[in-house]
């Protein structure tokens, strides 16, 4: 794609700054910083990749791999600002979800190790694991809150922070995996996933795209699953003190 | 405060120089007082007196940010959480049930610990608090206010608790229910010695029932003693309350 092309397709800019105008939206603002943010944001990726790509460097890899676990942190640390050591509790999931499925991967010789196939593959990982924590926080919080009675009950019987906290927990472990789940029960016949998208329109032969998205699905699940559940093993406990007394927490409708 | 008096016996519990608050709000003023082991103790005052925030306390849900509580002259600082609320049982005003059946919310505390409640046993409770054997698959959602209330008190007793600690537990109950709740916790205070703290709104029932009383205001122990000081108040402040309320 040459770069008088990629300008043209600017047109799918200007159609919903134009229908913005029309209908006094007041997106124009918005939508001209995003479409300059992706700009800036993707170029610059490109030329670093293409840098990284070129030295060979693991240690480059590991540069860019610790970039989006500390953006990751960044974006997901605010849903959970109520929970004490968040910021912590994050890049250790996010840390450990990247060692297990590249332990996996490479370990298994499923994927080589090059800054090729290392740095995508990380960044659909942790992208991922970043929603997923933003949903489960989102909603642990919320049911920590709204389940306060009956946790408090489970306490007063004479029940551990563990046993009292069990249901809200779980209740938000599965309802930050679904969905995951749900997507993937219907990818295929209602949307094509980006990545195997990318690859068919760059050329590949589609079967081999199938495979290679095939993987990233099955990746996602793994990432998704470990993430809320060792997100949420990790934090309950910064819910209450050694008294095993609950504390107080802000939620975002308190903010 | 631990040694309480001669005429009411020792302290199961005692508070000493407690207060307690909570976002720079005092709740709990600097309260010294105790519940005599065995007896029943009321505790009346009016609505934000601090009488739940005492419970609270006492069954270790909250820490006190200053002095220290007493369960039979241990400080409660110093025990295991889980076993000082098996200990000190309390049933508060709202009943909160668990999703479920009847048979599982009586079964909690058992629960908890990995024990099994025998059906016999549970079915015993339900007869014990006025209800029905039939009542034990029932669901939570189908039952009223009072047998909410009466469910509760059943599942704390499943930890046979020392004190008992039951926050307005008649006050959602008709006449009926009302007398044989308070047979049944004087059942327990007598059979099984248990020191009952019972907060009530109800000035009849807390002569009838207490042998001893707490009178709160403003978060502050303002009179204690033989339920007698409702009769004769010397405080001019429980004069007052006892006026409004009658």
């Amino acid at each position: 794609m040459s770069f008088l092309t990629l300008s043209l397709s600017l047109i799918f800019v200007l159609i919903p700054l134009a229908l913005s105008k029309t209908l006094k939206l007041g997106l124009e603002k918005d939508t001209l910083i995003a479409t300059i943010r992706s700009i800036i944001q993707l170029v610059a990726v490109g030329y670093i990749l293409t840098f990284v790509f070129e030295s060979e460097s693991f240690l480059f890899i590991i540069l860019m791999v610790a970039l989006m676990i500390g953006a990751a942190t960044h974006n997901a640390q605010k849903k959970g600002a109520s929970i004490k050591g968040i910021v912590w509790k994050l890049i250790l999931t996010f840390v450990f979800i990247e060692l297990l499925t590249q332990g996996i991967l490479l370990g298994f010789h499923i994927t080589p190790a090059t800054a090729q196939y290392i740095i995508p593959i990380s960044g659909m990982v942790v992208g991922n694991s970043m929603v997923l924590s933003i949903l489960f926080l989102n909603r642990f919080t919320a049911e920590f809150q709204s389940q306060k009675k009956e946790t408090e009950l489970l306490l007063s019987l004479g029940g551990t922070p563990k046993q009292a906290i069990h249901l809200p927990l779980i209740h938000s472990i599965k309802a930050s995996l679904i969905p995951t789940i749900e997507s993937q029960k219907t990818i295929g016949l209602v949307q094509l996933p980006g990545m195997m998208s990318g690859q068919i329109i760059a050329g590949a032969d589609p079967i081999q795209a199938v495979q290679f998205q095939l993987l990233i699905l099955f990746l996602l699940l793994t990432t998704a699953a470990v993430t809320s559940i060792m997100l949420g093993f990790l934090s309950y406990p910064s819910l209450f003190n050694e008294r095993m007394q609950m504390l107080k927490i802000k939620t975002e409708a308190e903010d | 405060m631990q040694q309480a008096n001669k005429q009411n016996g020792r302290a199961a519990m005692g508070l000493n120089h407690v207060s307690y608050a909570d976002d720079d709000l005092d709740i709990i003023k600097d309260v010294s007082g105790f519940l005599p082991e065995g007896k029943i103790t009321t505790f009346v005052g009016p609505s934000g007196a601090g009488k739940t925030t005492i419970f609270r306390l006492l069954n270790g849900l909250i820490s006190p940010t200053q002095g220290d509580i007493h369960l039979f002259g241990e400080n409660i600082q110093t025990m295991e959480p889980t076993a000082l609320r098996r200990t000190v049982g309390i049933a508060l005003q709202d009943a909160t049930m668990l999703r479920g059946t009847v048979y599982k919310n009586l079964a909690m505390p058992k629960t908890l610990q990995n024990q099994a409640l025998e059906q016999d046993e549970a079915k015993h409770l339900l007869t014990q608090v006025g209800l029905d054997a039939s009542f034990l698959n029932r669901d939570v959602t189908d039952l009223s206010g009072g047998q909410r209330q009466k469910i509760s008190i059943a599942r704390t007793l499943v930890n046979r608790p020392k004190v008992l600690l039951l926050d307005e537990i008649t006050s959602s109950l008709d006449r009926i229910s009302t007398s044989e709740v308070e047979h049944l916790i004087q059942h327990v205070n007598k059979e099984f010695s248990v020191t009952i703290a019972w907060i009530t709104h109800n000035l009849d029932q807390a002569l009838h029932i207490g042998d001893y009383t707490w009178v709160m205001m403003n978060g502050e122990l303002i009179e204690s003693g033989s339920t007698d000081i409702l009769k004769n108040p010397v405080n001019p402040q429980v004069q007052e309350f006892i006026k409004g309320e009658g």
